[in-house]
Order: structure tokens, then C-alpha cells, then sequence
């Protein structure tokens, strides 16, 4: 059997620890709970990270890094910017049908819980390269003539408030369909609040 | 038998379309007559000389450096002569020759002003078809406008010196133009924590987010060799207007061009993700010191 790199166990830790994190929530859950999930020893858990603080900034900068890459292989594409719109649209979607812990994680370990992330994860710290990738987003969009000049934060809070609320609705099982189904109308609606008038 | 002052170069100054900025400039060189003494001043239009522009535009004479002031316009007369005669005249046999200020060098504000008729003597804007293009290898640009007097200075006494002034791919000297403006500027530390200016002329806050400030886009060395020996425009809380480069002038000179508030210009080589990602970063924190005036600030609070 081929050996378990130590790169492969730390990535088994936080796949464990996202969905514990996200079913459990960040207080119950504790390192034994983790380290049973991923077989390994309390010990050797500690060999990975130094606590669980630690490793819950780990996972919000290791999710703002995945969202970023993501934003960023679209950001690359030549299309239109109605057409990026649509694919980071997609692209969240996808990733809250498919890896649901990654976004429940964000949305109610992250932004519940701020005494965790005060020190050493606060403002952009451990999301910067998630929000660096939409700033490149808006600025493109602007610079090309198709969405129309205006505060960062207020279009940035349109869309990605719009998405988080639509992915909560979805976790709380409060949306009728799958999420997939509202891709067109959602993606349409922020065009058409941020174009160029 | 040959005096002394037979050996020294001739130096000639021309303007084509001017306001006088540089010339006036220049009159600032601290050791100014230290220098013109190392010259044969045949002609400087605001102090005496050896001879009267009406023996210069008769085109009879000729001088080893001649300095070009202003922009190039081909209909332009001084005297009843066409300035682009007596430039070629005074150019054809010129060892060097000199574009004092944006104008000359690129066109500037008077290319502004007519751009389908004016340009630099070499280049317009960033295109190298300027009226002395053969003789692009004796040219020297030392844009800024106005000049800066210690850059012609330190132009003319290499030239006095005989030694070989080294050129950028737009003729401007290295050793003035391959610093930015932004370094030595006082407001550095404002730069990296992303503390903006409260208002014109503080002595607290970076020029860049809000004032147009240009200067971590422009070739110039204003903050490492002072105006006046003393000062810049950045320290005194003036933008930077990016006056050396060959896009000057640029519209709104008082804001920066942003897209969703960020900036469309990011400081020269970086790229934008890489200082959006630092700056987001640094915009996090609030250093309390950097956020006052800086002599309300005490260690004890």
C-alpha cells in the first residue's frame, strides 16, 4: 500500500474538521472528535496543528484560497463579464451541492464566531485571496466599459450577500428547488444591478 | 595666441513654444554662474550673452551644445526666421543636444494644445519620428516641467567633463530618471499602511488613493534630489502629476482613476493582484500613530 504523504493527512484533517466544524458547530466539536474521523491519535493530530484555533484559521484561508482559484481561472477566460457573472454564480453553487461544508464552514464558523478569528485572521488577512480575485473581477468589468463605476464594498455586498443568502436558504432546506435552478434568474439580476447605465 | 576661454564649449539655448519655465528653472541652480563659467554662453534668453538673438537666427554660427526649450512646432518663426531652420542649423553640427523640459522632450502641455502640429525634437509622446531624428544619438531628454535645475546641472557638468551621460530608452539620463518619484517621498509609511490624506497640504497621509498622486508611476528623482535643496510637492502635500513621462499631461490631475475603488494605475512593475492583495492586507489594521497628527501623537498613549 502506498505510503500517506504528510501534505495527504493534513489535507484528510481539514476535510474532517470542515464537515465536523459545519454539522457539529466549532465549540462541541473537539480535537479527539477530529483525529477519530481522520484515524489518527490525539498526539499525532498536534504533530498537524497546534490547536484548534489554529486549525480553524487554517480551514478559512484554505477555503478563501480554493473560492480565489476558482475566481481566478474565470477571471482568465475571455469572455463577457455577464458571462463571468454567471460562471462564479455556477462555480459557488456547485460548490455548496458538492462541498456544502466548505461554504456551511463560512458561513456559520467564520462569520458566527469572531472570537476565534480575531486575532491573526481578522479584516483580510485570511480571506484576501477570495476578495482579491472578486476586486479583480470589478475592476476588469469596470475597465472594460460593462459595469458601472461605484464603492467596492456596495457591490461586493450585492453579490456576494445575494449568494451567501441564497446558499443559507438552501442549507436551511427553506428553497423549494435545488439551487442549480435559480442560476439564470440570480445571475441575470446582479448583471443587471451592477451594468452600466 | 588662444585664451583659456577658446577651449570651452559654446553653449546655445533655443526655445520653440515655451512659457520660459525651464529657462526660469534653471536661473534656481544653486552654483549656477560655477557652472555657466565652464561654457561659452552664446545665448540664454534671460540673462546676458555673447551675442543678441538677431546673430543667432542669421544662422552664421555654430555651438557644441545646444539646449532646445519648449515644444517643436514646424510653422513657428522667432525673428522672422523658422525656428525648425535654426534648429537644424545649430543641430546639424551640435556634439550635444539637450530637450529642457516635457515639452521639448515630448510634446507636453503645447502638444496639448495643438497635437497635430507640435511635438518633442525627437519624440512625440512615446513615438520615436520627432524633426531630429538623425541626430537621435546626440539627443538628451531631461523631461519634467519644468526641469528640475540640479538635472541640467548635473547634465551640463558631465558634458563639461566630458564624460558620457547614460540614457533610458526614452533619452533620459539613468542616473536622474531611474528612481520614482515615490521614493524618498516623506509619506512612504502612509503609502504602506494605506492611510490616506485628510486634506491638501498635511504633512499626515499618502497623496495616492484620492489625490491622483502619481508618483509610483513616474520616472523622476524629486524626492531623492530636492527642489530647491529642501523640498518636493509630495512633501509639501501636493500630488505628484507625473510631469517627467510622456503621457503628460494627463486629465484630473487631482484624482486617482478608479474602478470600483480601485485603483486603475498600480505602483510601476507590480502586479494588480499582487498589491491588492497586499493592500487589503495592510487596510486591515489601524495604526493609531498614523491616524492623527503626528505631533499630537504621544508614546505614552
Amino acid at each position: 500500500m502506498a505510503r500517506v504523504t504528510k501534505e495527504e493527512r493534513k489535507n484528510g484533517i481539514i476535510s474532517a474538521a470542515l464537515k465536523l466544524f459545519s454539522e457539529k458547530g466549532f465549540y462541541i466539536t473537539t480535537i479527539p472528535d477530529i483525529a477519530e474521523k481522520v484515524g489518527m491519535s490525539v498526539g499525532n493530530f498536534y504533530n498537524y496543528f497546534k490547536s484548534k484555533d489554529i486549525l480553524a484559521k487554517e480551514l478559512v484561508l484554505y477555503i478563501s484560497e480554493y473560492l480565489g482559484n476558482q475566481i481566478r481561472e474565470i477571471n482568465d477566460r475571455e469572455i463577457s463579464t455577464e458571462e463571468k457573472i454567471y460562471e462564479i454564480i455556477s462555480m459557488y453553487f456547485n460548490m455548496a451541492d458538492e462541498k456544502p461544508e466548505m461554504i456551511e464552514y463560512f458561513l456559520r464558523v467564520y462569520l458566527s464566531n469572531r472570537e476565534v478569528f480575531g486575532d491573526g485572521c481578522e479584516g483580510m488577512i485570511c480571506v484576501s485571496p477570495f476578495v482579491t480575485e472578486m476586486m479583480m473581477f470589478f475592476n476588469d468589468g469596470v475597465a472594460n466599459g460593462d459595469l458601472h463605476d461605484q464603492d467596492f464594498f456596495s457591490a461586493f455586498g450585492l453579490f456576494m450577500g445575494y449568494l451567501g443568502g441564497m446558499v443559507f436558504l438552501f442549507g436551511e432546506k427553506i428553497l423549494p428547488e435545488p439551487l442549480e435552478w435559480y442560476k439564470e434568474s440570480i445571475s441575470q439580476n446582479i448583471y443587471n444591478a451592477l451594468k452600466t447605465r | 595666441m588662444h585664451s583659456k576661454q577658446d577651449n570651452k564649449p559654446r553653449l546655445l539655448w533655443l526655445q520653440g513654444v515655451t512659457c520660459n519655465g525651464n529657462t526660469h528653472s534653471f536661473l534656481n541652480l544653486p552654483y549656477l554662474p560655477l557652472l555657466l563659467d565652464k561654457f561659452e554662453v552664446l545665448y540664454y534668453p534671460a540673462m546676458e550673452a555673447l551675442h543678441s538673438f538677431e546673430e543667432i537666427s542669421a544662422c552664421k554660427l555654430s555651438c557644441d551644445v545646444l539646449i532646445f526649450e519648449g515644444a517643436y512646432d514646424p510653422l513657428m518663426k522667432r525673428n522672422g526666421v523658422f525656428m525648425k531652420e535654426m534648429l537644424a542649423h545649430y543641430a546639424a553640427t551640435a556634439k550635444h543636444i539637450v530637450a529642457a523640459g516635457t515639452c521639448a522632450s515630448f510634446g507636453g502641455m503645447f502638444k496639448e494644445a495643438a497635437s497635430h502640429r507640435n511635438s518633442g525634437i525627437l519624440f512625440n509622446e512615446e513615438e520615436m519620428n520627432g524633426p531630429l531624428l538623425k541626430h537621435k544619438k546626440r539627443i538628451i531628454n531631461l523631461s519634467g516641467c519644468p526641469i528640475h535645475p540640479e538635472w541640467m546641472g548635473y547634465t551640463l557638468s558631465m558634458i563639461a567633463n566630458d564624460q558620457t551621460v547614460i540614457t533610458d530608452e526614452l533619452h533620459r539620463p539613468v542616473e536622474l530618471y531611474s528612481n520614482l518619484a515615490h521614493h524618498g517621498c516623506t509619506r512612504n509609511e502612509y503609502f504602506e499602511w494605506k492611510v490616506d490624506t485628510k486634506g491638501f497640504g498635511q504633512k499626515e497621509g499618502c497623496l495616492f488613493y484620492e489625490q491622483g498622486c502619481r508618483a509610483p508611476m513616474t520616472h523622476a528623482s524629486c524626492n531623492k534630489i530636492l527642489w530647491n535643496e529642501v523640498s518636493s510637492k509630495t512633501r509639501i502635500g501636493t500630488p505628484c502629476f507625473g510631469c517627467t513621462e510622456p503621457d503628460f499631461p494627463r486629465t484630473e490631475l487631482f484624482q486617482t482613476k478608479t474602478n470600483m475603488s480601485i485603483p486603475e494605475d498600480v505602483p510601476l512593475g507590480v502586479p494588480k493582484r499582487s498589491y491588492l492583495t497586499m493592500a487589503g492586507i495592510a487596510k486591515t489594521f489601524h495604526i493609531k500613530r498614523l491616524e492623527g497628527k503626528l505631533i499630537d501623537y504621544k508614546t505614552t498613549d
